[in-house]
């Protein structure tokens, strides 16, 4: 049929509801108990403290399960279990010590999709995310590390890796299960033993998988869980019986921590906050960009440390930058984690569901530009739609504070060196984003980029193998690789 | 003749319309995949599919007979509440048998032509070939563009032929194949896509591959491709279609080609005037699975009629 | 009491269990002297066979993750530790011990070798400067006569850690073990073709095995004579040509390494500039 010439409407894309996806609910189970002991010496124990309290699901804000609140006592109790441990577990040839990793590994491959609608319920993720991203990672992080248990000697050529003792570590509650397996793999390889408490919003996986460290055999002590929130985690990170602290959370409670260790003698890592700066070249490949950009932001409803939080757009693409993000914006589904569908989550709690609403309020109060798609979103339960900031500079509070929630600030550069000078701009030095055709430029972007982690092309890109890990307030050590394990250990 | 300081027309173009990150693609596409649709959408989306199929021959040894059993199949391809396909696809000599089965009933008659699949023959026989399908009934032309003169740098020809098999179609849509297993890697995809966009008019189609190499139509190579056209149709606001060939088998992928169009180009696109299928046994496994839904029960492929596979 | 169905032993090829294209056995017998079985005697035929079946699976092999070869590898141990005993009875506890602990020490390194044997180099221009290693293609090996099963994969699991496809000759003598590895790779999720394993009389193959230009690379436990055999013919082909004594000690901790796959990679190194 011959053309008519193109009427003058409006250019916009439709993204309706032609066809609606129907609900999709994963339905496999997820094996929660009503009520959660301490898991110490190899056997999971009523609480010293005789307390509990409730697990939240964030999907819809109702009680999942009870978990033991660990005090002094139990924290106590827990160290002597892995100092028990300690002498034959690191005397243990690396060989059998990677054989129970290994073990881990194919165990938590076998019960993947159990834990993973576990995750999902307790801290709000969608079950896509914990189902493809979170499971298979941690099963991988179990089994790399494994590898490693009777190789340590290619790490420190010269020198022998030899283990610290009890390691004391407290981790945060936006992957949990990864975050575990984070610290728990390369310190079982590297001969420690542990005492690890998670995020009091997100216990449970942690407790499931100690049912795996039971059916993995592995001897009792090596590894001991403990539950609770600020008050169970400085008694894990003031005991003495610790040799070293790994802590993943936030700036402010690093800071606590390194003051708090300060003349004992004890090793640290912190891993914390972040604000990382996604640059966006002109000559890009823009949909892929794009892409990267969401992927940035918006996966794991931003609770991600080393998110993109910070978009920087060369300002000659700028416009259609974000034309672009504004139309992929419309296609993500916001709803119940339990959908198989659903691309963004639940927020992890009503708390962090508050401080987002606040920075979010001060953004429009300082004068940035808001846009959010027009998304429907549960009535109950903790929800944020994703949000977009335009017209945001570096004086605004949204783009120096850490949000942690599924908001995007944009601000603009015009050349290289002054979309470096921005990036670097920050307290924060966990992670970057590069997006360029030009190779070399990648290069120097990378070189100059004060940030541990530089990705160029993608974004949130993560292997067992690729050491992870900030600079400057973003903490200091790393995570993963041959540089991971030389943490958990001192030479010989 | 180029001078020494003109860049070559690839590059040009290129830093036009922007690079394609084939990492990146596959990224994207991986989440199309993950899509789980069910129920009500689930037998929209499969009817929907059903509607878009151009149920195709292309053989050596097709037949009026063989063309007639297709058509059959177009005009009622299961009984229940199953829609029409849109068209059939089949070579120059085959078309006259074609347009006394379909021609008025709604089902279209695509007809290949430009010496499909390889393209290398004379324009002027080309032009003509053309010319003499939609004399004898086709509504469609389904066209190769000129690879070889694409791969070598000289993409004003290539668009001059297009340009001309347009003149040539009259008031016949026209489909212009890429073949994207030729042009290899996505920035040639993406330019060639513009090329032909640029001298297309409302309602034709670009589309992937002839299916007669051994890579066809992939999500890869499609988000390639709707992504130009909705980059052309927000610059133009021209709105050109989009026909993938070749590889899609089973109704599963079938769905995850259109949730790539749904959540690409959205709404306006999920319509046999704007999105095809250039399929033939992938017709059956829709109607199979369309069957499960209506049934609850897994279906046998030996229920479904058997007059259209090959493709 | 019922009649024991006995097994036809079978060389694991492609993927497949298949007879010498020539159809010549040979006899193994059990300790007591009894009859056990007919061993295919395989002919430099079926080695050009096996090399087109690993040139065939080794792109694919090569292209997979790391982490995906290293799981593979740990499928392979999870198969020989279920099949233990029976492996036991045509080996030994010991060896069959051994060996299972070397898969699962090589499967280990299939993650992290690059990080051992690749390196970022510091050159003196503004260039990012790195080193990576690249399988080789396909890997032909001449297992010794003693330690049939330990030997054999002593020398197997380098190579194909490092990505790369093999051929390899086991005991003439002591062919059992090998005959039963091939159904523990059968059923560890390795891709058909990437691990080819021969029966037969070495001489026969030899020459075949020097002289295949397809090989890039041979392992041999080897004497003098033989040594010489392979390193002459190997020069026309400019393969890399490895030769261990055969007085080697099989349980030595010395085999775990991954200087060991160092043998079967290439070192690539790429130079790009760092600027605006």
């Amino acid at each position: 049929m011959p053309a008519k010439k193109a009427p003058a409407r409006p250019r916009e894309l439709l993204f309706g509801d032609l066809w609606e996806y129907d609900p999709a609910p994963e339905s496999a189970e997820p094996y929660i108990d009503s009520r959660y002991g301490l898991f110490i010496d190899g056997k999971f124990t009523a609480p010293k403290s005789k307390k509990y309290f409730d697990a939240i699901a964030p999907r819809n804000g109702e009680k999942l399960s009870e978990i033991a609140l660990a005090n002094a006592a139990d924290v106590d109790a827990a160290y002597a279990a892995a100092a028990k441990a300690f002498p034959s577990w690191s005397k243990l040839p690396g060989k059998e010590r990677g054989k129970y990793l290994f073990r881990i590994a194919r165990l938590l491959q076998d019960r993947a999709r159990e834990f993973a609608v576990a995750e999902t319920l307790d801290g709000g993720k969608p079950i896509k995310e914990s189902r493809d991203f979170d499971l298979p990672m941690a099963a991988a992080h179990f089994f790399y590390h494994a590898g490693w248990a009777d190789k340590l000697s290619y790490v420190t050529p010269g020198r022998t890796l030899l283990p610290l003792g009890v390691i004391g570590q407290v981790i945060p509650w936006n992957f949990p299960l990864l975050m575990l397996a984070w610290k728990i793999a390369p310190a079982l390889a590297t001969g420690n033993t542990v005492v690890l408490k998670p995020a009091e919003t997100t216990s449970i996986t942690a407790l499931k998988f100690a049912t795996i460290l039971q059916q993995a055999g592995l001897p009792p002590g090596v590894v001991n869980i403990v539950t609770g929130a600020g008050e169970t985690g400085a008694a894990v990170v003031n005991h003495a019986t610790a040799a070293k602290i790994a802590f993943t959370g936030s700036t402010e409670v690093g800071k606590i921590i390194q003051r708090a260790l300060a003349g004992t003698g004890k090793k640290l890592t912190l891993e914390l906050g972040g604000k990382a700066a996604n640059i966006v070249f002109e000559d890009a490949p823009l949909d892929q960009a794009v892409e990267g950009i969401v992927n940035g932001i918006f996966f794991n409803q931003g609770h991600v440390c080393c998110a993109g939080s910070r978009l920087l757009v060369q300002e000659s693409v700028a416009d259609l930058v974000i034309a672009k993000l504004k139309r992929r914006l419309q296609v993500l589904r916001v709803g119940d984690p339990l959908d198989k569908n659903t691309d963004v989550g639940a927020i992890n709690s009503a708390e962090q569901l508050a401080k987002i609403k606040g920075l979010v309020a001060s953004g429009v109060k300082e004068g940035a530009e808001l846009h959010q798609p027009v998304c429907k979103l549960p009535g109950k339960g903790f929800y944020f739609p994703p949000s977009l900031f335009t017209n945001v500079t570096q004086s605004h509070r949204i783009a120096r504070e850490e949000i942690f929630g599924p908001v995007l600030s944009i601000l603009t550069f015009r050349t290289p060196e002054e979309a470096i000078e921005k990036a670097n701009n920050t307290p924060y030095g966990l992670s970057a984003g590069v997006w360029t055709d030009k190779g070399s430029r990648i290069l120097k972007m990378a070189s100059e980029l004060k940030a541990g982690v530089v990705w160029a092309n993608t974004y949130n890109r993560f292997d067992p193998s690729s050491p992870f890990g900030g600079y400057k307030q973003s903490g200091f050590g790393r995570e993963g690789g041959k540089h991971g394990l030389l943490d958990y250990a001192h030479l010989g | 003749m180029l001078s020494p300081m003109t860049a070559p027309a690839l590059r040009r173009l290129l830093d036009e319309i922007g690079p394609v990150d084939a990492v990146g693609v596959e990224e994207r596409v991986a989440k199309y995949t993950t899509r789980s649709i069910k129920k009500a959408s689930k037998v929209f989306g499969l009817k929907l599919a059903v509607s878009m199929v151009d149920l195709t021959t292309l053989e050596g040894k097709d037949t009026p007979g063989k063309v007639a059993s297709l058509c059959q199949k177009a005009l009622s391809p299961h009984e229940g509440d199953v829609p029409r396909v849109a068209a059939v696809c089949v070579y120059p000599s085959m078309v006259k048998h074609a347009a006394k089965y379909v021609k008025g009933s709604g089902v279209k008659i695509a007809s290949v032509a430009t010496a499909f699949p390889s393209g290398q023959a004379p324009l002027k026989t080309r032009l003509a070939e053309v010319r003499h399908a939609v004399a004898d009934g086709a509504d469609e032309i389904d066209m190769v563009i000129n690879r070889g003169a694409f791969l070598e740098g000289e993409l004003a020809l290539v668009q001059d032929e297009i340009a001309q098999v347009v003149e040539a179609c009259g008031d016949a849509t026209l489909k212009v194949i890429l073949e994207t297993s030729e042009l290899e890697i996505y920035d040639n995809i993406r330019a060639a896509s513009f090329l032909a966009m640029r001298v297309l008019r409302a309602g034709d189609f670009i589309k992937t591959s002839t299916g007669k190499t051994s890579g066809n139509a992939t999500l890869g190579n499609n988000q390639v491709m709707i992504e130009a056209i909705r980059d052309f149709y927000l610059a133009t606001g021209t709105e050109i279609a989009m026909k993938p060939a070749g590889g899609i088998r089973t109704a599963k992928q079938a769905l995850q080609f259109l949730i790539a169009v749904k959540e690409t180009l959205g709404d306006a696109w999920l319509n046999n005037a704007r999105y095809r299928f250039g399929a033939s046994s992938l017709l059956n496994d829709l109607l199979r699975q369309l069957e499960t839904q209506r049934t609850g029960a897994y279906q046998a492929p030996y229920s479904f009629s058997d007059d259209s596979s090959g493709y | 009491m019922a009649l024991k169905i006995t097994k036809t032993p079978k060389c694991y090829v492609g993927g497949a269990f298949i007879r010498s294209e020539s159809g010549r056995v040979y006899e193994i017998r059990s300790s007591s002297g009894e009859f056990f079985a007919n061993i295919p005697r395989c002919t430099r035929k079926d080695l050009r066979n096996a090399v087109e079946a690993a040139a065939k699976a080794g792109a694919g092999w090569a292209k997979r993750t790391p982490y995906n070869r290293a799981q593979i590898l740990y499928r392979l141990a999870e198969m020989l530790e279920a099949r233990a005993p029976e492996m036991a009875e045509v080996t030994s506890d010991k060896e069959v011990r051994a060996t299972i602990d070397r898969i699962v020490h090589f499967a280990g390194w299939a993650d992290k070798y690059e990080q051992v044997l690749g390196s970022v180099n510091p050159v003196a221009s503004p260039h990012f400067n790195f080193t990576v290693t690249e399988s080789m293609g396909v890997v032909g090996i001449l297992a010794p006569e003693e330690a049939p099963l330990l030997a054999l994969m002593t020398l197997i699991l380098p190579a194909i850690t490092g990505g790369n496809s093999v051929v390899a000759l086991g005991s003439y003598s002591a062919p059992y073990p090998s005959i039963l590895l091939g159904e523990m790779l059968a059923t560890s999720d390795l891709p058909g073709g990437v691990v080819n394993l021969l029966a037969g009389e070495r001489k026969e193959m030899i020459s075949t095995f020097a002289t295949h230009e397809y090989l890039r690379a041979v392992a041999a436990v080897a004497s003098q004579a033989e040594a010489v055999t392979l390193q002459q013919g190997a020069a026309e082909s400019v393969k890399r040509v490895k030769i261990h004594d055969p007085k080697t000690d099989w349980f030595s901790g010395m085999h775990d390494s991954p200087y060991a796959i160092r043998d079967f990679v290439e070192a690539k190194t790429v130079w790009h500039p760092i600027g605006s």
